[in-house]
């Protein structure tokens, strides 16, 4: 088998609720195919099962968001949560992993609203 | 790592464990709580087995969950849907598809400090209902959305 290597999740992390505010709005997207399991490919064989099934996004070690997902969650799954407590330039990290055990780790900057 | 390895650390029981042990396994996610992938649910095919599974077979619809999700689609492979929870206590948001050949679609931890609103995108096998599943202190409720397809797109 290949190997596979994974394409980074595109994250904006950005503070909302005017001057002040320390509530921060998190879109991700995430690059993975989300195979069903249930798609035939060109060589007319059915193309296996593989998809993210966990998402966690932390900030400064504490879990602001986690998902458990299952296949029926669209191809480059995209997520946008709020959370609060935070500051421009601290970071947040969003790691996934799928049901092949793969996993993959991104951090970006929390920029100013 | 050899094969062999990875064989008895499978053996071990839980992914995420084989995987923790190997080191592998990035801390937020070992500690998020939320234990391991829940594959009954995830697996079970219609809306009310997915439903037991996850242990909210008595929820009650709710008219303070709000769902955002288009009318009509013209494609099922990616269907924009919001959910947004004004129960008090809220911390889990789940989304099903109720003509999916698996309901489950996702299910979302909402810590302390974080919003009851989730935006993502799902897919539909067919015209039918995204139903969100909210849980808040240890009770659930739903709420229901139909959307039409112009085009299906589970595969």
């Amino acid at each position: 088998m290949t190997e596979h290597v994974s394409e980074p999740t595109r994250i904006r992390a950005v503070l909302t609720g005017g001057k002040g505010g320390d509530t921060v709005e998190v879109r991700m997207r995430l690059v993975h195919d989300m195979e069903t399991g249930r798609r035939t490919g060109a060589d007319g064989k059915v193309v296996p099962a593989w998809f993210v099934q966990r998402v966690s996004v932390t900030h400064r070690g504490r879990t602001v968001f986690a998902a458990q997902c299952g296949p029926t969650v669209s191809r480059n799954p995209q997520f946008a949560f709020r959370f609060s407590g935070a500051k421009a330039g601290e970071s947040v990290a969003v790691t996934w992993v799928d049901s092949r055990g793969e996993s993959r780790r991104d951090e970006a900057a929390i920029m100013p609203g | 790592m050899d094969s062999e390895r990875r064989r008895a650390l499978r053996a071990c029981g839980g992914l995420l464990a084989a995987l923790a042990a190997a080191g592998f396994v990035p801390p937020a996610l070992a500690q998020s709580g939320a234990g391991a992938w829940n594959a009954a649910a995830f697996g079970a095919a219609d809306l009310d087995a997915a439903l037991t599974v996850l242990g909210a077979a008595g929820s009650v619809e709710s008219p303070d969950i709000r769902i955002e999700a288009p009318e009509v689609s013209d494609t099922g492979g990616t269907v924009p849907v919001a959910v947004t929870s004004d129960i008090p206590g809220t911390d889990a948001i789940a989304l099903l598809v109720d003509k999916n050949p698996t309901a489950l679609s996702a299910v979302i931890e909402v810590p302390a400090g974080t919003d009851p609103w989730v935006n993502l995108n799902l897919r539909m096998a067919e015209s039918g209902n995204v139903v969100a599943l909210v849980r808040a202190t240890g009770r659930y409720y739903h709420a229901r959305r139909g959307v039409k397809l112009v085009q299906g797109g589970c595969e």
